[in-house]
């Protein structure tokens, strides 16, 4: 059984506008040890899936689920009670913005023994002590000053350090860091990713990671979920993905990765991701599509077999490469 | 920390001076002689008006008389009030004591019941009981105190009998003043009965003095924890699995606090303006009524000084806001 199961999982937001949904019938799994990269443009609900996951949306989003299942719970069924429990605990999530992610008017120190008071129930000392171990894991120097700081008195790259220390601090089973280092220099994203992988590798535990950039995933993830517009239209291992997508929207972000352009100027995918009022009738993709014809217009596509990558389209690309093998 | 204490002193000097100047023209702008107003109904001779002029300095250049009252405040000389002869500092201060208990109760009636309601409606947001409070705020910040104390007065004093209508205490008892506070004074006195006669004097000036105030509070605690409740810092804590309780009475009230004490401490100007109707009102012998007397008699050094001494008042509240604010808020301290 993996670790997170999550089945047509959608989540509408009610506003003045009408309903709108963010996420439109998601299935994921990740088991232990798993690194998970989800991509896809801005506004493709990688971020409100996860949130919703964690229970953190505000009430004006509805979330369904036929199956949330994490770590042998379901947590679509638990009270608001029995599920803090286990978030925060067993189940972590780091933010994009680390400077705001953290409250500014408490030490960084007292923002991370709060956690293991919480779950573990630890005393000061013990606290503080994990604390310092925590700090040391996650290359912070100094520890014993910094745990004094206040969140503005250090960088971004520290404070998402102090972020993730504190989420491993109860040893998560899966951490999902959404976009943790698109705020951060070039630099230190790398020293972040490194961070996540090594920990990744030291603790076992399953990773999620939500990003835009595909070369972030190509290093990092072992499988790859691609999400547009609300829904989930492709899911591969990272190297079938990269050297034979099967969607057309997956294609066109390969595409648009500088090495692969053939170009000089960086292709990017014209068009954007259909908003609340935009969305077409048939497949989604199809306003952006190359492919497009008036059936993909028409008739949303359902995803196809795990040999096509799931993928959500009429005419899957690549197919013949599965007749070759 | 130490330069930002010394920035906000700084500011201190030329608002001093400039509240001397306002409070010396306010009066003198007021048309009506305190010479003639002194002398009452029997009217003076006009050799002894002459005289009074020349004795209170009113024939001298204006601006020498400015002088003269800056020159003395300067030195902690106030004058002497025209009609008791006694010097304004003294007078102010065996006043002043009234004022204060009268108007720390009516913050601490404020802050008390202001601060959970806000956050309690932040909470339940657009719920029935935001709705209730906000507009129950509304109305109490809308209210002309005279009115309101008015209704009180008809509805706790005359119908019900529960209250006295003025005064700090019932006329049976008698001490002296050891603190100046009634509470206090009539606790020590150790005399049966006085302690519960005092608080049931201060119940409706209280609660009168501090319907603005708390009105104001609510509102604005409300309005801030929305704010922070929007913020990335309280997502992190639900993410941490904190429980409601703690991420609201905790991580959202802390930051909260910054601008509601803003209104806390600009509310204290407010007060000391609503004292001087609720005072008068309730025949509170405070600085308020004290004021009111003395603008009616014209009596340019009560009413320059105790304008001073409250604009000081003020002035030193907003400093002391302004410091706890340092405590408060990590970020400007180490600025
Ligand atoms: N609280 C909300 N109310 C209404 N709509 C929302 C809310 N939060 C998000 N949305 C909408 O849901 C959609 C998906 O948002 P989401 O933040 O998940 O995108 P994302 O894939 O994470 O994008 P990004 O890469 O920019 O982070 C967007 O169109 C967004 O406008
Ligand atoms: S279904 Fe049609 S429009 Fe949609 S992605 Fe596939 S080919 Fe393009
Ligand atoms: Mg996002």
């Amino acid at each position: 059984m993996s670790l997170l199961r999550l089945r047509n999982l959608s989540v509408e937001f009610a506003t003045t506008g009408g309903r709108f949904r963010a996420v439109d019938q998601v299935d994921l799994d990740v088991d232990k040890g798993d690194v998970l990269a989800i991509v896809g443009e801005s506004g493709s609900g990688k971020s409100v899936s996860m949130l919703a996951l964690m229970g953190l949306l505000p009430w004006t989003a509805k979330v369904t689920a036929d199956e949330m299942i994490f770590d042998g719970h379901d947590l679509s069924k638990m009270s608001a009670r029995a599920r803090r429990k286990i978030v925060g605990k067993d189940l972590a999530m780091i933010f994009q913005e680390p400077m705001s992610s953290l409250n500014p008017c408490f030490t960084v120190g007292f923002q991370i023994r709060e956690a293991l008071r919480i779950h573990l129930g630890m005393d000061r000392k013990a606290a503080q002590a994990r604390a310092l171990e925590l700090f040391d894991l996650v290359g912070i120097p100094d520890p014993e000053q910094r745990l004094k700081a206040f969140p503005h008195q250090m960088s971004g790259g520290m404070n998402q350090r102090v972020m993730i220390a504190m989420a491993i601090s109860c040893n998560p089973k899966l951490l999902i860091a959404d976009e943790p280092t698109t705020a951060l220099d070039v630099t230190i994203q790398a020293q972040i990713l490194d961070l996540l992988v090594r920990l990744r590798d030291e603790t076992g535990m399953g990773l999620v990671l939500i990003t835009h950039d595909m070369g972030v995933v190509a290093e990092t993830a072992q499988r790859v979920s691609v999400h547009y517009a609300g829904q989930k239209v492709e899911e591969q291992p990272v190297r079938p993905l990269f050297r034979s997508p099967h969607h057309p929207y997956t294609s066109a972000l390969l595409a648009a990765l500088p090495e692969r352009a053939t170009d000089k100027r960086l292709p990017t995918i014209p068009g954007v991701v259909p908003g609340q009022f935009d969305r077409p009738q048939g497949c989604l993709f199809s306003p952006r599509c190359p492919y497009a014809d008036d059936h993909c217009r028409k008739v949303p596509p359902a995803p196809r077999g795990p040999d096509l990558g799931l993928a959500r389209c009429h005419y899957p690309l690549n197919t013949d490469e599965r007749l070759a093998s | 920390m130490l330069r930002y204490v010394l920035s906000r002193f700084a500011t201190f000097l030329p608002t001093f001076i400039g509240v001397t100047l306002i409070s010396f023209a306010f009066i003198r702008v007021l048309p009506g002689d305190p010479i003639i107003v002194m002398a009452g109904e029997r009217g003076m001779t006009q050799e002894r008006y002459d005289e009074l002029v020349v004795q209170f300095g009113f024939d001298r250049p204006i601006l020498a008389q400015y002088w003269d009252y800056l020159t003395g405040v300067l030195q902690g000389d106030l004058g002497n009030s025209y009609v008791t002869k006694r010097p304004v500092w003294d007078e102010f201060f065996a006043l002043f004591p009234a004022t204060l208990e009268l108007s720390i109760c009516a913050m601490i009636f404020a802050v008390a019941l202001g601060l959970p309601a806000g956050v309690i409606a932040a909470m339940n947001r657009g719920k029935f009981f935001d709705r209730t409070l906000m507009s129950t705020a509304l109305v109490g910040y809308s209210m002309p105190i005279f009115w309101w104390a008015l209704l009180l007065i008809i509805v706790f004093s005359g119908n019900l009998g529960w209250t006295p209508v003025s005064g700090r205490i019932d006329l049976l008892y008698y001490f002296d003043d050891v603190t100046g506070f009634m509470l206090i004074d009539s606790l020590i006195s150790g005399q049966d009965g006085a302690f519960t006669s005092a608080v049931r004097h201060l119940i409706l000036p209280t609660i009168v003095l501090g319907t603005i105030p708390l009105a104001v509070i609510a509102r604005q605690t409300r309005s801030a924890m929305l704010e922070v409740l929007g913020e990335d810092y309280i997502r992190t804590a639900r993410a941490k699995g904190l429980p409601p309780g703690r991420i609201n009475g905790l991580h959202a009230l802390r930051n909260a606090l910054i601008p509601v004490i803003t209104v806390i401490g600009l509310s204290v100007g407010t007060l000391l303006a609503g004292a001087i109707l609720t005072e008068t009102i309730f025949s509170w012998p405070g600085i308020g009524k004290w004021m009111v007397d003395s603008i009616f008699r014209r009596d340019y050094p009560v009413v320059q000084g105790g304008l001073l001494l409250i604009a000081v008042m003020v002035m030193v509240v907003n400093l002391t806001v302004d410091l706890l604010y340092g405590l408060i808020n990590p970020k400007i301290r180490k600025r």
